[in-house]
């Protein structure tokens, strides 16, 4: 999707995703649809969508170094950031789902078997549901960058996973939260495949001494926009 | 305006992420008309997909969108396709449901498809193939190329119905941008 037309002959507004064929992303080849999309008019169900302000998330579930019963092996960091519509309005009671590597790079995941250590001390999933200023926050371990089979000596840059649903059914969102500074950048696909380079500075999280806990934990904020093309959402 | 964050690829490893709010069941067992709906994701060559996660979003059968606590609805399913690339839900259909320029559409519904290779969702939709004449006037199948509409109907199957997703190839289904 490289524009999508806002209602009723609104201005278009760019948007920053990826293409669909990609061809350095080796797995995009026989996924990628070919044909043209067709421009969906804002139909009722694209108006509303999932809200999952009724599920019983307790903190364990926003703090991936208390899920078992050791401490995971580590930098122990904190994320936090707002979820916000393409007008920086808070997104209340949005569910967040995260999912990572752990500090060896390993997922918990039967088809990741390449030689790092898995944690038992850490699942890498969490999830939460924002506030009413639309923030999040997590507590994890720095994920290790990992290795990958899409080219020669291929190196994912070390990534958290983010999931969010936004206000109706055209916010839905999946990325990757990326660290500052990664030297891997420049050689993943996956992190290129945005090819606005202020929109690929949108994925990177940034340091935040001031969220970072004395004795603790390094912070990391990120905010995510979510801007489907609902200027004035008819619903709460 | 701020500009929005980029989509990324759900990746090979959401499954351990994202599995706990699978939702194959979108109404009760005892419903009176509740209907199964199967089918595959498919890539270019015709091989199921066993790594690909397909969310649905709908109204219910009194076209009314969730969340209704007190009965349980939410409107929201939530597939991980199994090895062979299939996935299975239980729902209703939704009730008629009222486009853009005020005309009421044919009852569908929304599907998101998110995988390894795909750098961002692809969007579709459902239709039912009992509503011939609904959607012979649904305001979105009518935009669409003749030969090209069957790829948004379920057909009848097993006593539910049927609906793949060809992510690419000579069958392609039909996909959104929104």
């Amino acid at each position: 999707m490289t524009s999508r037309s806002g209602e009723a002959g609104g201005p278009a507004i760019l948007t920053p995703d990826p293409a669909y064929d990609v061809p350095a992303y080796r797995s995009s080849g026989k996924r990628a649809p070919i044909q043209p999309l067709h421009q969906l008019p804002l139909g009722a169900t694209e108006r509303h969508g999932p809200t999952f302000g009724h599920l019983s998330l307790t903190s364990v579930d926003a703090d991936l170094t208390r899920q078992h019963t050791g401490e995971p092996i580590g930098e122990r960091i904190i994320v936090s950031g707002r979820v916000l519509d393409g007008a920086g309005r808070p997104l209340r009671q949005s569910l967040v789902e995260i999912w990572q590597a752990n500090a060896a790079g390993r997922y918990d995941h039967p088809v990741d078997q390449h030689p790092a250590p898995l944690d038992p001390n850490f699942s890498g999933a969490g999830r939460c549901l924002t506030e009413d200023d639309g923030s999040y926050q997590f507590t994890t371990i720095k994920p290790g960058a990992y290795p990958w089979g899409n080219h020669p000596n291929a190196w994912r840059p070390a990534h958290i996973h983010f999931s969010v649903f936004g206000r109706a059914f055209t916010d839905r969102l999946v990325t990757q939260m990326y660290f500052p500074g990664d030297p891997l950048f420049a050689y993943d696909p996956i992190f290129g495949s945005v090819r606005d380079e202020s929109a690929r500075a949108r994925m990177v999280s940034s340091f935040d001494l001031e969220l970072s806990r004395p004795e603790w934990a390094l912070g990391y904020r990120f905010d995510i926009v979510v801007s489907g093309p609902l200027a004035t959402p008819d619903v709460p | 305006m701020s500009g929005a964050t980029p989509s990324q690829t759900v990746g090979p490893f959401f499954s351990f992420g994202l599995r706990w709010l699978e939702s194959t069941q979108l109404v009760g067992t005892d419903h009176p008309e509740r209907v199964v709906i199967q089918g595959s994701v498919l890539d270019g060559a015709g091989t199921g997909v066993p790594d690909a996660l397909v969310e649905t979003f709908q109204a219910d059968s009194a076209g009314e969108f969730g969340p209704v606590p007190e009965r349980d609805w939410y409107g929201f399913g939530r597939i991980l396709t199994n090895d062979e690339g299939q996935f299975a839900f239980t729902t209703v259909k939704p009730g008629p449901l009222t486009g853009s320029d005020g005309t009421m559409g044919a009852p569908h519904l929304s599907v998101s498809v998110f995988a390894r290779g795909l750098l961002q969702r692809v969007i579709t939709r459902i239709y039912f193939p009992d509503e011939e004449l609904a959607n012979q006037l649904d305001p979105v199948l009518k935009t669409i190329a003749p030969e090209r509409r069957s790829t948004l109907v379920a057909r009848a199957a097993d006593g539910g119905l049927w609906f793949d997703i060809h992510l690419q190839g000579e069958d392609e289904t039909v996909f959104f941008n929104c």
